[in-house]
């Protein structure tokens, strides 16, 4: 098996790649204004319904239920979709899914393909291996087309662009479509990628998409997006390929009625996306005549086995916890080092991985709980996150000084008498960094700490000496 | 009525004035406060940063020192939080039915002070005076995980002379978050120069907290940048007096 997310699993450490993406102040400025856009829309929205509370918890709810029986809605989701008409394919990992779906365009002789956005397809690096095959991808999303003519990598679920500003999809736009003049307003950047993808629309005949549901009872698949680019994709060529993460499935169509009112708002702070797009299989003389699914595995059984962590596949990718979250908003995406950023990047990206990379991830997060509140289906990220925590100590790889620090700390906690000794021995170790009244200058794991804070000196008597001399 | 206090291992430590402050406004307020020694620490540090068997033992103290104890009550929101949300988590994860029934026995009497003050005893009026400019941040653990809502700015309000400046991107976390503030120090510096900007601007004389730990990370910042705000944890706030 070679399960991967991209490439987080070459990627640095996150402390190293925040402290590099940091220094990039325009990037900061982009991502803070960005972010900043969303929230204050999402929340306008959401605070104009009154059963938000009880839309989320029912969406965790349908989630929860179908995560419990996802073996039965996937092989419903199956014959539903063979009824209808559909192919259906199931891969392992993400090479898997790679060879099948290279191998569907190739058995009809083409050599390229339009794609809607679709992170599933970044996480198995379909892309790269279609242009191994020879085959040429053209991303027609508009921010994964910014992503792909720069040669960047998406830093943000929804808005895969976000850390670009206007000036800097100008320059991309001039370099990349070989224009001589571009307009400087929103417009004219948007018609350019217009002109530039409709030629493609109407000439490639394989299409590939991703899913935001795959209803079970009756096979169809759903696709929300803004642009209109994706509905093109999906109706305008003679293949279409689907790329379906196993988590997408929901039960019936009428659990839509919940999740389209709640990913829209969370997303983009819309109240409903501008097109949402529900086929089922194919019929004659509309849209592809030919219609795959490829079902993905790639860690999630996994994940799905951990009764403790399973609610991380209730993420129906909205991007809201990417968008309030502190640590998000000063880094951007790239720090996460994988195409699942923020923190449902943080949970999601070291557990498909079976916690062998991306250890540093569960640790991005100050546990303020931003993410939990704004979280559509209610997924108790910084519960996730401490969870995975424990794993990585378990399995060893957190640092040793701060094993022994630990271990240390959990000596001296183990009664009121060693406590007393180590307040004891902190007055005297402390000694050697006092200045000006405050602690300056700390050693070892402490050195980030004050190298822009000062700490307060441990005073000369603590609660309960104070407390045992009152009487 | 018998308050039993949960001082906290760091307040115990580093901040033993907020401990006696504690103890000065209840005993102000007619109730007896005991201090039971051999209590230490929540387990709060170990769990968060994954060390979950050694933090079982500290629960497991904690435990058995307030098993009898009436009301307990703690001048942290973080430690209270850790044991509402993990406690029962990590009962459970024993298998231990004993160990789970005592965590259920236990949580309907902890009270973070404030949740003592305003819900369990009705006093938003302590009789304080504080003739100072006041600003309060509201720390994650105590604005989502307890809920403490505006319970902390209704007690600053009560406070005579005492003017209350409302703190711009209040319900942003300060960036301390225990190890993280260590493990990811440079992402943690830049949340904390947005929260100190927010304070400075606020041109409070005191910021306040009902968590010392995220004041300890404010005032590191702050110190270093030689700004003039002073950190209070709210119980010193409403311990303070009009000397006569």
């Amino acid at each position: 098996m070679s399960v991967r997310v991209g490439a987080a699993a070459e990627s640095p450490s996150f402390p190293m790649a925040a402290k590099a993406a940091m220094e990039d102040a325009q990037l900061r400025q982009n991502v803070r204004h960005a972010t900043g856009v969303i929230r204050a829309k999402r929340a306008l929205l959401v605070e104009e319904k009154a059963d938000w509370q009880q839309l989320r918890t029912a969406a965790s709810r349908i989630k929860e239920h179908t995560m419990r029986y996802l073996d039965r809605y996937l092989v419903q989701f199956e014959q539903s979709c063979v009824r209808a008409g559909g192919k259906v394919h199931w891969a392992e990992d993400a090479d898997e899914a790679n060879r099948i779906i290279t191998g569907i365009i190739q058995s009809h002789g083409e050599t390229e393909v339009i794609k809607v956005k679709t992170m599933t397809s970044d996480e198995t690096q379909l892309n790269t291996a279609l242009e191994a095959a020879g085959i040429t991808p053209y991303e027609t999303d508009l921010a994964d087309l910014i992503v792909q003519l720069g040669s960047d990598h998406p830093s943000h679920i929804v808005v895969p662009a976000l850390h670009k500003n206007r000036m800097q999809i100008r320059q991309i736009f001039l370099d990349k479509m070989h224009l001589e003049t571009l307009g400087r307003e929103p417009k004219d950047l948007a018609e350019a990628a217009r002109r530039y993808l409709r030629e493609k629309f109407l000439r490639v005949r394989v299409g590939i998409s991703g899913a935001n549901f795959a209803i079970a009872e009756n096979g169809s698949v759903c696709i929300v997006e803004s642009e209109g680019n994706a509905r093109m994709c999906l109706t305008l060529p003679k293949v279409l390929i689907s790329l379906i993460g196993i988590e997408k499935v929901i039960p019936r169509f009428r659990d839509l009625e919940v999740f389209l009112q709640i990913l829209a708002r969370s997303a983009t702070g819309e109240r409903m996306s501008p097109y949402s797009s529900i086929w089922s299989g194919v019929s004659a003389n509309d849209g592809p005549s030919e219609f795959h699914v490829v079902l993905l595995d790639n860690g999630r059984t996994k994940v799905l086995a951990d009764e403790a962590a399973r609610q991380t596949l209730h993420c129906i990718r909205c991007g809201a916890c990417l968008n309030i979250c502190p640590v998000y908003r000063q880094t951007g995406g790239h720090a996460y080092g994988s195409i699942y950023s923020g923190p449902i990047g943080a949970i999601l990206t070291p557990q498909l991985q079976s916690m062998r990379h991306s250890e540093t991830l569960p640790f991005a997060s100050s546990l303020c709980g931003a993410c939990y509140e704004v979280c559509p289906v209610k997924i108790n990220i910084p519960e996730v996150l401490v969870h995975l925590r424990a794993k990585v100590v378990e399995q060893g790889d957190s640092p040793i000084v701060e094993q022994l620090a630990m271990r240390a700390a959990a000596f001296a906690l183990a009664g009121p008498r060693r406590l007393a000794a180590a307040q004891g021995f902190a007055r005297i170790a402390q000694k050697p960094f006092l200045s000006e009244g405050v602690l300056k200058n700390l050693p070892g794991m402490l050195s980030g700490w004050s190298s822009v804070r000062d700490l307060m000196t441990v005073p000369e008597q603590s609660f309960r000496e104070w407390w045992r001399d009152r009487k | 009525m018998k308050i039993s206090l949960f001082i906290t291992c760091y307040n115990d430590t580093l901040f033993p004035e907020t401990g006696k402050a504690v103890v000065h406004v209840l005993e102000r307020l007619g109730h007896s406060v005991e201090f039971r020694a051999e209590q230490t620490c929540c387990g709060q540090m170990h769990l968060n940063t994954g060390y979950r068997k050694e933090a079982l033992p500290l629960m497991q103290r904690f435990l058995e020192v307030f098993d009898d104890a009436e009301v307990i009550c703690s001048p942290s929101s973080s430690c209270v939080a850790m044991i509402r949300e993990h406690y029962s988590i990590l009962a459970e994860e024993t298998g231990d039915p004993t160990l789970r029934d005592k965590v259920r026995n236990l949580l309907p009497r902890v009270f973070e002070f404030t949740e003592l003050l305003v819900d369990r005893l009705g006093v938003t009026d302590t009789g304080a005076f504080y003739p100072h400019k006041v600003t309060y941040h509201p720390s994650c653990h105590s604005m989502r995980t307890l809920g403490l809502g505006d319970k902390p700015i209704r007690l600053l309000k009560e406070v005579r002379g005492l003017r209350y400046i409302e703190l711009p991107g209040a319900d942003e976390c300060c960036g301390f978050g225990g190890t993280f503030s260590i493990k990811n120090p440079d992402v943690s510096a830049a949340m904390l120069a947005d929260k100190m900007q927010a304070v400075a601007a606020t041109g409070a004389e005191v910021c306040a907290a009902c968590d010392n730990s995220c004041l300890m990370h404010i005032y590191g910042g702050l110190h270093r940048q030689r700004q003039p705000v002073r950190v209070a944890h709210l119980a010193e706030i409403l311990a303070s007096e009009e000397r006569r």
